[in-house]
């Protein structure tokens, strides 16, 4: 009881994290505060895969999305940095479609989420830790998918590199 | 109806549509091309929790769920490399990541 207690704190605490860091990424003015707030949401979506027993996919959030993504978005915003930084995150034309949208998009899924009865497909929790089975299930049924994103990064970061550096001198 | 606690399956998946939907508002609304990357990788995060979510709460005996969501994890990283290579190209040229501006396909 007690624990069940502590897990919806550390979950609404979690989720709380992570939604107003998100909110602060769209609604702020400045996008270099956008983007250190982009680095908070990511921690909080951390935290949350550790309420889900994802310990090994928390730790590669907190190194990949939390360092490497979020200092790669705060580099990219000081190379194309404007005078004035107070208007630099700026809303378009669509701000009230935007938002009508987006709200049909939550009612809708809140609906079909909030009434429908989801059922284990097996009850059995699994025997190996989490490590092991992401091991396993990468070199063995998806190893072909792995290699194939080896490939993918690879060839995007050569890209981006040649992208950013210029062809001619490359 | 599960909004009360315990915390189940329920509450993880409307976390992932809230931000989803901040995500996807971002990417509606935003003018300068970064803040558009950001919006993506918030979308991309909330799949990811929903990815896990379904993982643990349906299919505990697996960890296709997991497995999935550090496939996604790559494109993320691959795709805002690429997209802040091409801004800062863009930049370089126009001198503006405005994507009101990046207009030169039309005529």
């Amino acid at each position: 009881m007690v624990n069940e207690w502590i897990y919806a704190g550390a979950f609404y605490g979690l989720a709380a994290l992570t939604l107003l860091s998100a909110a602060g990424v769209v609604f702020l003015k400045d996008i270099v505060h956008s983007a250190l707030l982009l680095a908070a949401s990511f921690i909080g979506v951390a935290g949350i895969y550790v309420l889900l027993n994802a310990d090994f996919l928390a730790a590669v959030q907190v190194l990949i999305y939390g360092g490497a993504v979020a200092i790669l978005i705060a580099f990219g915003v000081m190379l194309t940095r404007r005078p004035h930084m107070k208007e630099t995150n700026a809303n378009n034309r669509w701000v009230v479609w935007g938002a009508f949208t987006a709200a049909f998009t939550f009612a809708i899924c809140g609906w079909a989420i909030a009434f429908t009865q989801f059922k284990p497909i097996d009850a059995t929790p699994a025997q190996v830790t989490a490590i092991d089975g992401i091991a396993t299930q990468l070199l063995g049924d998806f190893v072909v998918p792995f290699e194939a994103a080896a490939l993918l990064l690879t060839v995007a970061l050569i890209g981006a590199i040649i992208l950013a550096k210029g062809a001619k001198e490359a | 109806m599960a909004l009360v606690a315990p915390v189940g399956l329920t509450h993880f998946l409307l976390l992932g549509t809230a931000l989803f939907c901040l995500g996807l508002y971002c990417v509606f609304i935003k003018r300068n091309a970064i803040a558009l990357l950001m919006g993506i990788e918030l979308m991309l995060n909330a799949v990811n929790i929903n990815l896990i979510a379904f993982n643990k709460f349906i299919a505990p005996a697996s960890y296709t769920g997991q497995v999935f969501s550090i496939f996604v994890i790559v494109v993320a990283a691959a795709e805002v490399a690429v997209g802040l290579a091409l801004v800062i190209s863009i930049y370089r040229d126009r001198a503006t990541t405005s994507v009101d501006d990046l207009d030169w396909l039309k005529w």
